[in-house]
């Protein structure tokens, strides 16, 4: 797209000026991990490792991150379930049938989730499932349905309908035709929103913050605290880890899209 | 519709959690809003008469809308560079602006706090380049707050802008030029007019999302400048007047549904949430 047609010096100045005031506070916190001192800077004569052993050593990290991590694990498993049958099911019958309920599962991307947390704290108070690890579970995973529905559709737009009729025309029944000739071909765009919906419940804090308490203590939540209480370098190495994963899954997510788009 | 009835069961799951576990908190939201304290509409009546509730909501809408300006001008400027990259270098591009998509909200607060604070690497930077003399309030205030948020929503804009230039054919832009229009002039009637659609559809995704922001303003305002959500959070979880907490919240969720409403009858909405996303 270019024809003779070029954006100026200056546009070209301010979108790498953007770039920057975009990267930049992502790749600052990896030196700052690795700080030779006591509190949050720039190391001053080696790069040490101290904070993130400390990190390690700490039981108190380690019980966060073991908690995010099967409360995510759970919460992606629900939302893979009932996403997934949802798209099929949206993808088969007609649009205008379904119009609905494809608007309900899009609405947690689109209500801010402070309002789906005052809601949950007295809904759950009521059903006492609070500050259980369920009750997280169930919070991310109905908010992590969407992404799967996004995803999970996409592949099956690109799916030819006439597999599928020509499997049922031969006397197949819905849940063969599912398990052998839709599943395999939708495999990716499932893992993909497998991938969105963990690192939708691995990086959630808002609704935590109403609904756990003690028992239930994520990684966000022990981060949220760290930074309102005291900000050392050992947070610094949290982030750096936390960057870290998230990076691994996007880059999982991209190996994924190659290998379908082939 | 036999034949069909085992695509509904199907949707069965899905349509049974949201119901019962989002769709039924929030709409007891809205009930609480017009039940407690006292039945009927004093909360609402508190929109007209606290000047409380009107301070924070004049914040929440005029970071909201800061906010938007600039995530516009950068995210149009970027959409920009990359729509007229060639195919290699826009795949760096995005990549550069898909990344910071991902990255936890908390962890970019945090990040933000080392960098702005008064100790913090951007002022010991200018100081020891004698730029400055003392350290600049960066953050725990409202210039902390729009430089997180604008931090967040500059992707969000980035993508349906993009999605709009990239339609443009680029025969037209060559007509322009070889007609004779200067690159001022086709920048201004021809390009800019082609891609407003996406600025319109950018515009609206990032206004949105910004006015429920909870995250970014409570860790980078220090409490000090308070935004609709954390207002929210302060009625409910301190002060437990839940009516008032819970009227705002619905004034938020009804804002925005009819900001969508309104606007999905000019711009198709699939753009945004798409069949592709």
């Amino acid at each position: 797209m270019t024809g003779g047609y070029a954006p100026g010096r200056f546009v070209r100045l301010l979108a790498w000026a953007t770039l920057l005031y975009l990267l930049l506070p992502i790749t600052i916190i990896l030196p700052v991990s690795l700080t030779d001192q006591r509190f949050l800077s720039l190391p001053a004569e080696r790069l040490s490792l101290q904070h993130y052993a400390s990190l390690i050593a700490s039981p108190a990290w380690r019980g966060a991150i073991w908690q995010s991590f099967w409360i995510a694990l759970a919460s992606t498993a629900l939302a893979v379930l009932a996403g997934t049958l949802c798209a099929l099911g949206c993808w088969r019958l007609s649009r205008r049938s379904t119009e609905v309920v494809r608007a309900l599962m899009l609405l947690p991307l689109i209500i801010p989730s402070i309002v789906y947390a005052i809601g949950l704290y007295r809904y759950f108070g009521r059903l006492d499932l609070l500050d259980r690890f369920l009750g997280v579970v169930l919070a991310h995973g109905v908010t992590g349905i969407p992404y799967v529905v996004i995803t999970v559709s996409t592949a099956l737009a690109a799916f030819d309908a006439r597999l599928e009729q020509a499997a049922r025309g031969m006397g197949a029944s819905l849940s063969q035709t599912l398990r052998w000739v839709i599943l395999p071909r939708i495999a990716p765009g499932i893992l993909s929103g497998a991938i969105f919906a963990f690192i939708h419940s691995w990086d959630e804090l808002v609704l935590v913050l109403f609904i756990a308490s003690r028992q239930v203590f994520t990684l966000p939540r022990k981060i949220w605290d760290g930074i309102n209480e005291n900000l050392d370098p050992a947070m610094a190495a949290v982030a750096v880890l936390l960057i870290g994963l998230t990076l691994v899954l996007l880059l999982a997510d991209l190996a994924l899209r190659r290998a379908r788009d082939g | 519709m036999r034949r069909d009835l085992g695509w509904w069961a199907l949707l069965a799951p899905a349509f049974l959690l949201m119901t019962a576990f989002y769709l039924a908190p929030i709409l007891q939201v809205l009930a609480i809003s017009f039940t407690e304290p006292t039945p009927g509409l004093g909360n609402y009546e508190r929109l007209l008469t606290n000047p409380a509730v009107q301070r924070v909501i004049g914040t929440t809408l005029r970071i909201c809308l800061i906010t938007t300006l600039i995530s516009l001008a950068l995210g149009y400027a970027l959409a920009y560079v990359i729509a007229l990259a060639s195919p290699r270098a826009r795949r760096w591009w995005l990549l550069g602006v898909l990344v910071p998509l991902w990255i936890s909200v908390l962890v970019r607060a945090f990040a933000w706090v080392t960098l702005l604070r008064r100790q913090g690497l951007v002022n010991q930077g200018l100081q020891s380049l004698g730029a400055i003399e003392a350290p600049l309030a960066l953050v725990w205030n409202e210039t902390g707050i729009v430089i997180g948020m604008v931090h967040y929503m500059v992707p969000y804009a980035v993508l349906p802008i993009l999605g709009a230039m990239r339609e443009i054919d680029p025969r037209v832009l060559a007509a322009a030029r070889g007609l004779g229009a200067s690159r001022g002039t086709v920048f201004f009637r021809v390009f800019l007019p082609l891609s407003a659609p996406g600025l319109a559809a950018a515009a609206m995704l990032v206004f949105i999302v910004t006015l429920g922001f909870y995250i970014t303003p409570a860790i980078l305002g220090g409490g000090k400048t308070l935004m609709a959500a954390e207002w929210i959070k302060l009625q409910i979880l301190d002060l437990v007047r839940w009516g008032l907490g819970a009227m705002l919240a619905s004034v938020m969720v009804v804002t925005i549904l009819v900001l969508l409403g309104i606007f999905s009858r000019v711009v198709n909405l699939r753009r945004l949430f798409g069949a592709g996303a």
